[in-house]
């Protein structure tokens, strides 16, 4: 048990009494009370539990916290600007896209590091950058047509 | 303890129950008619004293913040505060049916309500007052639209009586919009009516008047879910979020093979592991339905409970357990299905062998499809608390009226001691009708002294399910020398728990098609026995029965070389009811619609085909034309699916659309790549990537059309998916020839 340092939506925060090995996923929803990463297989196949680590789509149930100890981590509760939804949230609200809307914030994570790196994807980047993610209500259409809505609004904003 | 002859079967008893319930729409059997009085509500909420007394949903802080004890309040569904503020509780659970935001609107619509002053909850579970909160059987808008729209015409009126009454004007001279009365040019907003309607009588709810449908201002438009804020934020909705001072975490291990008893465990060695606070046997009652037997591990957190899972030692007595075999299933089968009838005859109309005999062309063929998960995201989790003499559960259940008296059976306690709090369902597709969970969180719970979250893994998620069954049809078939339909025999194999009759999900319904379509009908049943627990999965039955009965239409209308569409109207025939509710003029309506937004009969490219299915299932008549390639490996791409549906009016467009595009993603991804199967009583699949579900590179794209017809409306959970598995068969079949006859595709050499 070791106390481990995390930086976790641009707050340094302390995990006290934790097995290094521990999986990230289980480190934010039981000690620190981030509950919006989801676990769903354990296996990083289905990427309920998908989180940013210094800006790049990594499973947090099957990453040891400790691997990831003084990275920049963004999950779900972390997309949002101060008073203002994250465009992809926005597009996702808009699209009406969850149903039961558990793999949501994993779609999501995986939707803004695809972003970050392409700005204006193409359908075939989605296909690519999406892979990871199980959706069991079958929401894929709107997933894919509230990307391409947001990506438009980021792209707008920058030019 | 119950001392069960045969646990299994009572198990699958108890599963036929709750499915014909659900499908019938009938309410739980103690429910007292629904009392829509002002006093009910402020007991059931907790209101009288102030504030809100529903615990843990989040955003009810916010909604109480606005609420005070002066509100307008006539019934249990709904407040007005004197600010205008519009509360409406949703009294079924929400599990990826958006059912969360059409109850509320059907409540506003007769409100006259402004969409935008409305704020939802989840209403918390008492059968007694709100009746049926379950989500089942795509019952919850049949069954709920006459109530709900009650329970807002009631407040409407009251409203109205108000403003007439500060006005001194008659009533009937008043109309409402925007949540405002109206008199000319007059208006009262409802918030400024709050304090006058609420001294006013409640009237009777079946005499108030309800809206024509071409009064309505919100119905029909589409709406986003009313939680996909807190849903795209990370909120804590779900079951498994939920988190409660000093709350540890709970695994529970079953025998891998079902039926199997504890015999010893390694408890020592695992209560002295990090983080355990404790280790035990639970004898459980033998029903899968409730609790099997077990070991618990109460630890301080998820990760020290799995951790210790792994290194449990478990002997158990598999006497008992089942020794199921699907390989061994489907040899039997096979060679039941060589016989062109079965050992019990269902129905026999006109004289099949006859027919067959004068048949200008017949076809036959066997077909397969195999046990399926439920497999929902969120595994099955359940937060129970012991305390003050009650049990206390926070349950993603679709069943949480139903959970009341089957926790309270398990545990052996007062159903009055038993406290449900729903929360959002992360996925439901019928596994969470059943409570086991529940029930054995609360088992652990009443053994430690604080609250206990109980998790389970994914892999106890695949394993411990209630199966939709597998299934087997010898098919024969004939076509006179117009082409018409004149034979039709189904020999079907399918499965047993206790020797009489088919396993809970597994029995035909007599009204399927062709049934009371065609002049020679033969229906007979062989069953094999098993001990794997069966029950409901998306459209229960249809969602197998559908790909083998559409598959062999197709089948005979090739044989006769006839268009499928014409084939198909002519098998539905003149307008008509049938038997089982399947209207023959609505069918040909959305077959019409579906083909023809198609393009039905256009020129595709090489190795490119449309295949038309329709269904009829849970009050919901659908045609949907998929268009598929095929390419010479057997590679295979769904372009695009159109779906054609009459559910009569829609409550919320992009709700319902957003259902026929998610029952067309689950029906292709089941028929093609999904399968469950047994050896030794052990499910042999464990996790996601031996249960590979479709993912977003190929789904086709999806269009939706409704024909709103007059009907009653009625649900939309399910039965867009049953034509999916036969639709892309039979295109499959127009694009290279090849009859698709065992499921999932991938049996067949098939592959995206």
């Amino acid at each position: 048990m070791s106390a481990i340092r995390l930086r976790v939506n641009g707050k340094e925060l302390t995990a006290n009494d934790v097995d290094p090995n521990t999986p990230l996923l289980w480190v934010l929803r039981d000690t620190l009370g981030l509950v919006g990463t989801k676990f769903g297989c354990g296996m990083a196949l289905c990427g309920a539990c998908t989180v940013l680590a210094d800006g790049a789509p990594i499973r947090a149930c099957s990453t040891p916290v400790s691997a990831v100890s003084g990275q920049a981590i963004t999950t779900i509760e972390g997309l949002a600007g101060k008073d203002k939804l994250h465009p992809l949230q926005q597009a996702w609200i808009d699209h009406d896209v969850p149903q039961c809307g558990y793999c949501q914030a994993g779609q999501l994570m995986s939707a803004a590091a695809l972003l970050e790196r392409t700005p204006k994807p193409t359908d075939a980047d989605i296909d690519a950058a999406m892979a990871g993610n199980i959706c069991r209500c079958g929401t894929y259409q709107r997933i894919r047509a509230a990307i391409h809505t947001a990506a438009g609004k980021l792209t707008q904003r920058k030019a | 303890m119950n001392a069960l002859v045969n646990p299994a079967a009572d198990s699958d008893a108890t599963l036929r129950d709750l499915m014909l319930d659900i499908e019938r729409g009938t309410p739980v059997a103690t429910l007292r008619a629904v009392k829509l009085d002002r006093r009910s509500f402020l007991k059931l909420t907790g209101m009288a004293g102030g504030g809100l007394a529903l615990g843990f949903f989040v955003g009810s802080d916010a909604a109480a913040a606005s609420i005070s004890p002066g509100d307008f309040a006539p019934n249990a569904f709904l407040r007005i505060s004197r600010k205008g503020s519009i509360l409406i509780y949703s009294k079924g659970p929400e599990i990826g049916q958006g059912i969360k935001t059409a109850f509320p609107l059907i409540i506003a619509e007769e409100l006259d309500a402004r969409w935008s002053d409305v704020t939802v909850e989840q209403a918390p579970v008492n059968p007694a007052v709100y009746g049926r909160q379950s989500a089942g059987g795509s019952r919850s808008i049949p069954d709920s639209w006459d109530q709900l729209r009650r329970a807002g015409a009631v407040a409407r009126s009251m409203l109205v009586s108000a403003a007439a009454a500060s006005w001194q004007v008659p009533a009937e001279e008043c109309t409402t919009r925007d949540s405002a009365v109206w008199h000319g040019k007059k208006s009262l907003g409802y918030g400024a009516l709050v304090t006058r309607a609420a001294a006013l009588p409640v009237p009777d709810a079946a005499a108030v008047r309800l809206k024509e449908r071409s009064e309505y201002r919100l119905l029909g438009k589409s709406y986003t879910g009313v939680d996909n804020r807190q849903v795209v934020t990370g909120a804590p909705l779900f079951g498994i979020d939920q988190t409660l001072p000093g709350m540890k975490i709970a695994v529970y291990e079953r025998c891998p093979a079902v039926g199997g008893k504890v015999r010893g465990a390694n408890l020592d060695e695992v209560k002295r592991l990090p983080g355990v606070r404790d280790a035990f046997v639970i004898e459980g009652n033998g029903k899968t339905t409730e609790i099997m037997p077990g070991v618990a591990i109460v630890a301080d957190n998820t990760w020290a409970a799995f951790e210790a899972r792994k290194k449990l030692k478990m002997d158990w007595d598999e006497s008992a357990a089942s020794k199921d075999s699907w390989a061994e299933l489907v040899k039997s089968a096979t060679e039941l299905g060589k016989h062109p009838t079965g050992a019990q005859t269902l129905a026999n109309i006109g004289s099949v062998d006859q027919a067959l005999e004068g048949a200008a062309r017949t076809a036959a063929g066997f077909y397969t499809y195999p046990f399926v998960s439920h497999a929902p995201l969120e595994p099955q989790n359940c937060t129970a608390w012991a305390h003050d003499g009650i049990v206390e559960f926070w349950a993603p259940s679709q069943t949480a009226d139903r959970a009341l008296e089957t926790v309270a059976g398990a545990l052996g306690v007062p159903v009055a001691q038993i406290k449900i709090h729903q929360t959002r369902v992360g996925g439901g597709f019928g596994r969470r009708l059943m409570n086991d969970y529940v029930c054995e969180a609360g088992a652990i719970a009443q053994r430690f002294n604080a609250p206990v979250k109980l998790v389970w893994t994914r892999e106890q998620d695949m394993a411990q399910d209630f199966f939709r069954p597998g299934g087997f049809h010898s098919l024969t078939g004939g076509v006179d020398a117009q082409g018409k339909l004149i034979a039709w025999r189904n020999h079907f194999v399918t499965f047993t728990h206790d020797g009489k009759v088919p396993s809970s999900g597994s029995n035909w319904s007599e009204q399927e098609l062709p049934a009371q379509n065609v002049p020679n009908y033969q229906l007979s049943q062989s069953m094999l026995p098993i001990k794997t627990p069966t029950g409901p999965w998306r459209a229960p039955r249809s969602c197998s029965v559908a790909w083998v009965i559409q598959s062999f239409l197709h089948e005979l209308s090739a044989a006769a070389g006839r268009d499928h569409r014409d084939f198909l109207l002519e098998v539905m025939g003149e307008p008509r009811l049938l038997q089982g509710g399947l209207d023959t003029g609505r069918a040909a309506g959305v077959i019409k619609l579906a083909t023809e937004k198609a393009g039905w009969g256009k020129k595709l490219p090489e190795g490119h085909g449309l295949g038309l299915a329709f269904h009829f299932s849970h009050a919901g008549h659908f045609a949907e034309v998929a268009e598929v390639s095929v390419d010479r490996n057997r590679k295979i791409r769904l372009h695009r699916m159109v779906v054609a549906g009459d559910i009569g009016p829609i409550v919320n467009m992009s709700g319902a659309k957003n259902q026929c595009e998610g029952g067309v993603v689950d029906g292709f991804s089941t028929m093609l790549g999904l399968a469950i199967s047994m050896e030794n009583g052990r499910i042999e699949q464990s996790n996601f990537h031996q249960y590979p579900i479709l993912r977003l590179a190929n789904h086709p794209q999806v269009e939706t059309y409704f024909i709103e017809s007059d009907n009653p409306p009625t649900g939309v959970g399910e039965p867009a998916l049953p034509p999916v598995a036969p639709a892309i068969c039979n295109a499959i079949y127009a694009a290279i020839g090849h009859r698709v006859r065992t499921l999932p595709l991938t049996k067949e050499g098939f592959s995206i």
